[in-house]
């Protein structure tokens, strides 16, 4: 048994922020432990309004070993990018 | 206002400030060692506020540096609890506990006070040591209700710092509000956290007096102050 707490994964939505964004990763004991771990070792420069963490274990990633099969088909299919519109500024961040 | 009430104020934070900046860099986890120098920040910045009203009100010229850096001992006015070492990192988490445990009663009734510069000071005070207060007592009831050895840990520093629990609630006309007022406040607070830590309340409420009135430090402050002070002593003009 290791005596290292578990590692969870850290995600703060900013001041203005539309969504959660990763940040980093930290170890707790338990959730809410990992909650105040959070606030001070991420938000001590009011970076956030809104915290989530996440136990790195309960995250399925993907392997470096299917990078070709995953994504160098989408490489020469340019179509697929939305660049053919005029988006009016007044639109903002999409 | 009493000056002496609110250097009582700012000597309690900047004592245990310094006490728990000692853990910098030394602390058992990385998030512990950062939740700390983060608690410790905070009680320096109350102090700057608690000491600056302090020697305003006092108009000898004196600033918040000044108290911090340039008085001895027996000037201090701090709770005798705060002085106490480190030792351990049950032993300093117990202290936060108690100490936060009143401090947080302390500032809530501050922050009605009359005066609108003490009751600004509480309630800027008030939001940082609710996290103070969640986070010991979290930290109090995971290692008491913990393992064999974190349990006899921490009721050995529950027993140690016990005796330094009565002097938070001893009061007299310095005082910026009545403290005896505070106890049954603090007692059912802490009893409910201590049972949940399957810790056990020591029977004699006994309590070391003398650090608050200046009366009798104990020996601990005076080597802390000699690290705390001595920049500002051996280099006056000394900048940032």
């Amino acid at each position: 048994m290791t005596k290292e707490w578990p590692l969870w994964e850290v995600f703060i939505r900013g001041q203005h922020g539309l969504s959660h964004r990763h940040v980093g990763s930290l170890h707790a004991t338990d959730a809410a432990h990992a909650i105040q771990n959070a606030r001070d070792v991420y938000t001590r420069r009011k970076e956030g309004v809104s915290i989530w963490v996440v136990p790195a274990a309960d995250i399925t990633a993907s392997s470096p070993d299917d990078k070709e099969s995953l994504y160098d088909p989408a490489d020469d299919k340019v179509y697929r990018h939305p660049t053919f519109f005029d988006i009016p500024d007044d639109v903002g961040a999409m | 206002m009493s000056v002496i009430g609110l250097i009582r104020m700012g000597d309690n934070t900047l004592v245990l400030g310094q006490r728990v900046s000692e853990w910098c860099g030394h602390s058992p986890a990385l998030e512990e060692d950062i939740a700390l120098a983060n608690t410790a920040l905070d009680l320096i910045g109350q102090t700057q506020l608690w000491l600056g009203l302090a020697a305003e009100r006092e108009g000898k010229g004196r600033t918040a540096d000044t108290l911090a850096y340039h008085r001895d001992a027996w000037d201090f006015r701090n709770l005798l609890l705060v002085e106490q070492p480190n030792r351990d990192f049950g032993m300093t988490m117990m202290r936060q506990f108690l100490f936060d445990s009143w401090h947080l009663e302390a500032l809530t009734a501050l922050a009605k006070h009359d005066h609108a510069e003490i009751s600004a000071i509480a309630q800027k005070s008030v939001k940082e040591v609710t996290y103070h207060r969640e986070r010991s007592s979290d930290t109090v009831i995971a290692l008491g209700d913990g393992t064999e050895e974190s349990h006899a840990r921490m009721q050995s520093a529950l027993d140690r710092l016990w005796p330094y629990v009565g002097e938070m609630f001893t009061t007299d006309d310095d005082d910026l509000i009545d403290m005896a007022a505070l106890r049954p406040a603090f007692d059912a607070y802490v009893g409910d956290v201590l049972a949940e830590a399957t810790l056990t309340r020591p029977e004699s409420d006994f309590a070391h007096l003398g650090g608050k009135t200046g009366a009798r430090h104990t020996e601990h402050l005076g080597h802390m102050l000699a690290t705390m002070q001595v920049l500002p002593r051996s280099y006056p003009d000394a900048t940032w």
